[in-house]
């Protein structure tokens, strides 16, 4: 297990280097980015960047001293609010995005698992049709699209729900219904798919051979290896929310990271790009990193084989 | 002798893109008490629909219970309820499948699988469950049984597996125990460990075994009686003795033929020609027609009836007819 | 005896004695195959035939295309003619997709973006394509180090967030057709690449294997039947799976202003732009753009759905 633990943190790492660097050369390769010799940014932020990329040293030079400050979590200044630092927007931003995040994957993963387990034991059935056919639905509609006919809908032709914001928890439901949908919909169409797969093993047969109800059977016997599949794209999953809540955000007006990061890139605010980029990689690569870990502990055979592998 | 089990004109099918498989085409069998009845024939003859139809184990769709009756207790299972079988499957009848490898949960330990059996049958507190589960692991030969109920199934190797899944079909001291092909997959010297056991097992809990197999050799260690089967039928029933020392039916003794013998020189080891008929559309007269030596006219128009040449020993072929005796005489 | 054969007599005794001779077997007889053979794709395309949801989805793609094509033709208006006295109009006979805020026809330009939408998804889908069999099947063919090496790019590359970097390329190089299937295709490869290896590795198994047993003159016959559909079924569910994920890529990048930029218009960028005015009541904006790009979605997921059934060699019975 240590030895498994030493080695994927070693290649968190090495993506984590990818990114930074890939995201370092990028932006110093824009034509007319602050980073190049024509600079066309006031005086104050001009002084913060120096003093911030040591713009004056040489590439390298200026590439080292980046990672080290990304290495102690300082990703830099703002160049179009010269005033603010990156780590002050994500300071304020991060905890109402991980709110918002973190809810519609409860959502998500819940709901999701029932739809699909329902779907799977009426195989075939009108609910299974119904229930997939609600799913691909929910694949298939835009989260943005989502977000607005929500929005016509419950908030303006309705009134139950209010437009926009994020200050109650009544202010949650429609963005969280926004996002949760696509996610949920991929969840439930992976847990039909690996439990059916997993209700024609042999040993649900045997379960069934012993006089166990079908309810012992479906939630003792089969969830859980029907689960394993699921908890492997939670990863890919967490990354598709993420990316969803810079959509939601901006248009239920929620002061989040995802809100601040759209408009860094509207406004080509560069430093701000490259610094919540870095942080939401790492958000990621870390989510993916728990994931891995879960699944480690949920499968009993994933665990033996690494330290044996050891 | 008393009759545990009576299985009478079982038909079952399945419903596949290629048409309907006529799986089980009317087989009739009975098991005694305390003893190990052994159903043999090819791949694909039946056995297994056989056995799990005896569970209720087949899955419908695509499978279909087509007619028959299934006598336990004065019971028709065929006739039960769900909820009333569900009582029966693993404390009266109980069932051995063909792969230890596949049918024990991964991500169970083998305590968790060996008690929740114990625990739904029988009126015990876990702590009780758990104390049968270690004697009957001790019983099919696990060291320190209680160590290793907090395994899983991928920490013991295929020959364990196997102990710990006749140890689950055991724990509920069942009256019938089906096991189907439990030595298969299995290496030559595990296999004889595992027929050991079986006999044990036997000895000591009375059990009556339905032990499904194509192996003679596995038949010739512990079978007391021998039930043959071919395309869907039962085409040969004795003891022991009357199918190896006295097989009527050509299948049966092909069948004897192609199995090494260490008794008689093994040079003439002769496997029989040709494949079993389809069963989509299942031949009206003995399937066995194309492939058998013997065959006749009447064979290929007829089922044949059933002779029986004792009170044990029945089969299904012509050539017990007189006719085909003295045609048989005069070659 | 006249007995007919299917009349069978009633009693043992009855059976005519002629019938108990020795059986003239005709040879051919025993070997007859009962169940029609249909090849690997003859029994794939049957099923997908059979499955509604997966040969709806075809249907609608086909008048997608047919639409994106013939669309802007049948349409009497241009794509971007900006008739300023017609501003939001809804639809009607003569606008039937309804104006924009410049006053452009809502039809024609939805069927321009379908072109544009179809273009990015499908030119993205066979540039991944391309490079994931040349990747992947340099990796899988090569073997050793080399593999053990490319497999390990593909793993920093796994890692990356896809969208933040297809944000970051679009961001440098600036919003463009191009740029767009480039960002998209950065990553998007990887999957195909797996896939591509994975079966390669096979095939050279199956070589070995038959090499080993010399079998030579079956190689043909086994690459056709067992090789083929194992490697063909997955590679065709992943491209049919990959052209709705470019299109949606495209739609989210239109939103943070990075996609198709005017006077050009894909779905993505039409629906984005509506979103300001849809609380002013002109739904038809967003509607026509939103309901093309679900249909299509739609379409490919459930024709990838029933591809992947099809052409799934276990499920054959
Ligand atoms: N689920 C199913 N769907 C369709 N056909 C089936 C199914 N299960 C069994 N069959 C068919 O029923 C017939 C009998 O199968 P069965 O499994 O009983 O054979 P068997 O005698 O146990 O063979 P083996 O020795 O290979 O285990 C076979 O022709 C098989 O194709
Ligand atoms: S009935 Fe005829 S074909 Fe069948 S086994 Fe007997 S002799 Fe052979
Ligand atoms: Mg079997």
């Amino acid at each position: 297990m240590l030895g498994y633990l030493v080695k994927r943190i070693g290649s968190m790492a090495v993506t984590l280097l990818v990114i930074i660097t890939l995201t370092f050369f990028l932006m110093h390769s824009i034509p007319g980015s602050p980073f190049n010799e024509e600079r066309a940014t006031s005086e104050a932020v001009q002084k913060n960047l120096e003093s911030y990329y040591h713009l004056d040293e040489p590439l390298y030079v200026q590439y080292f001293l980046y990672l080290k400050s990304v290495a102690t979590f300082d990703f830099g200044p703002s160049i179009k609010k010269s005033s603010q630092t990156v780590n002050e927007m994500l300071g304020r931003g991060f905890p109402v995005s991980f709110e918002l995040g973190m809810v519609t994957l409860i959502v998500a993963i819940f709901s999701g698992i029932l739809l699909g387990i329902i779907a799977a034991l009426r195989h075939n059935g009108f609910i299974d049709y119904l229930a997939m056919t609600v799913a691909v639905l929910g694949i298939s509609v835009p989260n943005f699209v989502m977000a607005t006919l929500l929005i016509q809908q419950l908030a303006v032709t309705w009134e139950i729900l209010p437009v926009a914001t994020w200050t109650s928890p009544k202010h949650m439901i429609l963005p969280t219904l926004a996002l949760a949908t696509g996610p949920m919909a991929i969840i439930a169409r992976l847990t039909r798919a690996s439990m059916l797969e997993v209700l024609t093993q042999d040993y649900i047969r045997t379960a069934k051979a012993k006089g166990l109800s079908p309810v012992k059977i479906v939630f003792k016997h089969a969830l859980k290896n029907a689960l394993l599949p699921v908890v492997t794209i939670l990863g890919s999953l967490a990354a598709s929310i993420l990316t969803g809540t810079f959509v939601i955000e901006k248009i239920f007006a929620i002061p989040g990271m995802g809100k601040y990061f759209v408009e860094s890139i509207n406004q080509r605010d560069y430093p701000v790009i490259m610094g919540t980029t870095i942080f939401y990689s790492t958000v990621l690569i870390i989510m993916l990193f728990l994931v891995d870990l879960a699944y480690g502990i949920l499968d009993p055979r994933i665990k033996l084989h690494k330290k044996e592998g050891k | 002798m008393d009759k545990v089990l009576e299985v009478k004109d079982l038909h079952v099918s399945f419903k596949t893109y290629g048409g309907e498989v006529k799986a089980v085409r009317g087989v009739t069998f009975d098991l005694h008490k305390g003893e190990t009845l052994a159903i043999v024939g090819e791949s694909g003859c039946g056995k297994s629909v056989t056995s799990q139809s005896i569970m209720r184990l087949i899955p419908e769709p695509p499978g279909k219970f087509d007619g028959g009756a299934i006598i336990y207790k004065d019971n028709d299972l065929t006739k039960l309820k769900e909820s009333e079988m569900r009582k029966i499957r693993g404390s009266d009848i109980s069932m051995i499948f063909q792969d230890p490898m596949t049918s024990l949960n991964p991500t169970l330990t083998i305590g968790d699988q060996l008690t929740e059996g114990i625990l739904q049958h029988m009126k015990l507190s876990s702590e009780q469950a758990k104390k049968v589960a270690i004697d009957m692991l001790d019983l099919v030969g696990i060291p320190s049984p209680h160590v290793r109920l907090k395994q899983y199934p991928h920490q013991f190797s295929g020959g364990m597996r196997q102990r710990i899944v006749i140890a689950m079909a055991l724990v509920c001291q069942p009256e019938v125990l089906i096991a189907d092909e439990p030595t298969t997959a299995l290496d030559v010297t595990i296999q004889a460990q595992i027929l050991e056991l079986f006999r044990d097992i036997q000895k000591k809990t009375g059990v009556s075994i339905i032990l499904i197999t194509h192996d003679l050799g596995v038949v010739a260690q512990v079978a007391d009686r021998i039930a043959v089967m071919y395309a869907g039928k039962i085409v040969e029933t004795g003891t022991r003795r009357e199918i190896f020392y006295n097989p009527q039916h050509p299948y049966t003794k092909g069948l004897l033929n192609s199995v090494p013998r260490l008794d008689v020189d093994g040079a003439d080891l002769i496997p029989i020609g040709g494949t079993p008929p389809d069963l989509f559309s299942p031949p009206a007269g003995c399937p066995f027609t194309a492939r058998c030596p013997y065959a006749m006219e009447v064979c290929d128009k007829m089922y044949p009836y059933k002779t029986k040449l004792t009170s044990s020993h029945g089969v299904d072929c012509w050539l017990q007819d007189e006719r085909a005796q003295k045609l048989l005489a005069t070659k | 005896m006249a007995l007919r054969k299917h009349q069978e007599p009633q009693t043992q005794s009855s059976i005519p004695d002629d019938w108990f001779v020795p059986i003239k077997k005709n040879e051919s007889d025993a070997e007859a195959v009962v169940r029609p053979s249909l090849s690997y794709w003859q029994d794939a395309w049957r099923r997908l035939l059979k499955n509604k949801l997966a040969m709806m989805g075809l249907f609608f793609l086909s008048f997608l295309t047919f639409m994106a094509i013939f669309g802007p033709i049948i349409s009497p208006h241009t794509v971007d003619y900006q008739d300023l006295v017609n501003q939001n109009l809804s639809p009607s006979s003569e606008h039937w997709f309804g104006t924009d805020e410049l006053g452009r026809d809502v039809f024609t330009r939805t069927w321009y973006g379908a072109r544009i939408s179809l273009f990015v998804g499908i030119a993205a889908a066979l540039i991944d394509f391309l490079i994931g069999v040349i990747y992947g099947g340099i990796a899988g063919y090569k073997g050793g180090r080399t593999d053990h090496y490319m497999m390990r790019v593909i793993e920093v590359l796994y890692g990356l967030p896809y969208l933040l970097v297809v944000i970051l390329i679009s961001v440098v190089m600036g919003p463009s057709l191009a740029t767009i299937i480039f960002a998209l295709t950065i990553t998007g490869w990887i999957g195909m690449a797996r896939i591509v290896r994975g079966q390669v590795l096979q095939i050279k198994n199956y070589e070995f294997v038959l090499a080993s047993k010399t079998f030579g003159t079956k190689t043909g016959r086994i690459i056709r039947k067992n090789l083929l559909p194992n490697t063909m079924g997955p590679i065709i569910v992943q491209m049919t799976l990959s052209v709705p994920s470019a299109i949606f890529a495209e739609a989210f990048l239109s939103f943070l202003g990075l996609g198709i930029q005017a006077p050009l218009a894909s779905w993505g960028s039409m629906a984005s732009d509506a979103l300001p005015v849809i609380l002013s009541g002109d739904w038809w904006r967003l509607f026509f753009p939103a309901f093309f790009i679900s249909l299509t979605m739609f379409s490919f997921n459930v024709l990838g759905d029933g591809l992947q059934d099809a052409l799934d060699p276990k499920l054959r019975r």
